[in-house]
């Protein structure tokens, strides 16, 4: 009885986690339900992602979500991120039960808000 | 208990992931013995038409059926018939009592003394009436321990309190509030008296004139009975000066184009056809839990919370909410591991077919005074075991050795 290893990992170990001194865009994402709240932060250049940051309280399926997802974007053309889907994110995580998308996918929700707040600067 | 009683709930048979299922939620709904769903079934198949109006032989059997489970409710909370008004659930009831109170008996400058402890449902339906009406809404404050601050209360008491309202037993702390007492005070400043017993009625035996109240809310799904059925409970005089909340059908005397005069109650507040087969299947739960006694279903539960309280003290990870003896509680416990999310938890015991409820459980206002975003819930019913509570209590630790 436990979590997929990827998951505790994540959640024991955050990466990237902390805030970026001049984010060129964030974005914060909440789930009322169980008060899950992720903030990406993404400094952004040439286009591309260079730097990614994520601050988050909840639980360990959507911590260990954003941890992962800063790592799977870091690097990418925005407009790749951009398109980083759903069921990408799930499998890197190694499989979510149904009961608990929400919270995988919160950061997944985060990360689109701040591009797509974002999407103007360079 | 008799250890056959798990036997009559069919959905108990079942496994989850593989594992017998242990379910821990009975707070949020309980499950159904096949006495009530053959006689929600029995009722369809035999017996099955509109109430009221009908002239036919059908229509009376059906007639009498539905009223025979609001006979059968009436004596199980020392009411009679025609004070039980049969609605859709808690909420409704609370709907229609915060809605015909706020029509009557509350105007601008008037207060309606509500507690940080309610369930949303005994919360926004005031909120509504004070925004409405151009009341003030006034929460009376929960002490650190998990019981109404009644010096909070009595200062908070004053001729400007037209309505009192609180919950019998706590969903999320188990505090079963004094109302007998409460009611009291509130009543000697002329306020009306307002008892959400959804956590009460199912596991202890409620008598509406012991516990002084004006209006009693409760429902039938969490009290073995099928969904879409609850009961608010009205003293006669009352009920007769509130106006309706749903009009139509089935609630009039006499109607013209451009007015209607109202039926009595209780039919004057179940407006539509109502719930008819789900009230038959709520008589059959009242008779169930009936045959069983209200005082073995009270002391099953307790010695249930008992095992339980005793099991999370006992653990230095566990931070139990709400009082440390089970005589001041319902049948339930909520709970806090040290650094997890409830979510978590209750992802990794379902693993196990465990059933545990992760969430704020409708109490936000509560959980925020508590300090949590989420707590941990194990609730029981005549149908839970001392064994589920063992095998509850061991899971918990895997859950730590995985989390902590």
């Amino acid at each position: 009885m436990s979590y997929e290893e990827i998951i505790l990992d994540h959640w024991r170990r955050p990466r990237n986690k902390g805030r970026l001194p001049h984010p060129d865009a964030a974005a914060v994402e909440a789930n009322p339900l169980c008060g899950d709240v992720v903030r990406i932060e993404l400094g952004i250049k040439d286009q591309t992602i260079q730097d990614i940051r994520f601050e988050g309280e909840g639980c360990a399926i959507s911590l260990a979500s954003a941890s992962l997802l800063t790592e799977l974007v870091q690097g990418k053309p925005v407009l790749e991120a951009a398109r980083v889907a759903d069921e990408e994110l799930l499998s890197a995580l190694g499989g979510v039960v149904r009961t608990r998308l929400t919270c995988a996918l919160l950061p997944l929700r985060a990360l689109r808000k701040a591009l797509a707040s974002g999407s103007s600067e360079t | 208990m008799d250890e056959h009683v798990r036997d009559g709930f069919p959905i108990l048979q079942r496994t989850v992931h593989g594992k017998p299922l242990v379910y821990l939620d009975s707070a949020a709904t309980s499950m159904k013995p096949t006495a009530v769903i053959e006689a929600e079934a029995r009722f369809y198949r035999e017996s099955y038409a509109n109430v009221r109006r009908g002239v036919y032989e059908l229509a009376a059997e059906a007639t009498d059926c539905y009223e025979g489970a609001r006979t059968a409710v009436a004596s199980l909370i020392g009411a009679r018939p025609e004070e039980i008004v049969f609605t859709r659930g808690t909420t409704e009831a609370l709907n229609l009592a915060a809605w015909a109170l706020g029509e009557t008996r509350v105007g601008p400058g008037d207060e309606i003394l509500v507690t940080e402890m309610e369930h949303h449902a005994n919360l926004l339906p005031w909120q509504e009436t004070a925004r409405r009406r151009g009341a003030r809404l006034c929460p009376v404050a929960v002490t650190p321990a998990g019981e109404l601050d009644r010096d909070d209360l009595r200062r908070k008491l004053s001729p400007q309190t037209k309505v009192m309202t609180l919950v019998h037993v706590s969903n999320v702390l188990g505090t079963v509030n004094p109302v007998p007492e409460i009611a009291a005070e509130a009543h000697q400043v002329g306020a009306i008296v307002v008892a959400d017993a959804a956590q009460s009625v199912p596991h202890m035996p409620v008598d509406v004139r012991e516990l002084g109240a004006d209006l009693v809310a409760f429902s039938g799904h969490k009290m073995l009975g099928p969904t879409g059925i609850g009961v608010l409970w009205g003293q006669r005089e009352l009920l007769l000066q509130l106006p309706p909340f749903v009009v139509g059908g089935e609630m009039v005397r006499e109607v013209w184009l451009d007015r209607a005069t109202w039926d009595d109650p209780p039919a004057r507040f179940e407006g539509g056809t109502p719930p008819i087969a789900q009230a038959v299947g709520l008589g059959a739960a009242v008779d169930y839990m009936q045959a069983i006694g209200m005082e073995e279903v009270r002391r099953h539960g307790q010695e249930l919370t008992a095992l339980a309280l005793d099991g999370l003290l006992s653990r230095p990870y566990v931070t139990v909410h709400g009082p440390r003896d089970p005589a001041a509680r319902g049948a339930l416990v909520s709970f806090s591991l040290a650094g997890i999310h409830p979510h978590d938890v209750a992802t990794l015991l379902d693993q196990e077919g465990i059933a545990i409820r992760g969430g704020h459980h409708c109490a936000q206002p509560l959980h925020r005074k508590l300090g949590i975003s989420a707590s941990c819930r194990v609730s029981f019913h005549v149908y839970n075991t001392i064994d589920e509570v063992g095998l509850f209590l061991e899971a918990l630790d895997i859950v730590w050795k995985a989390l902590g």
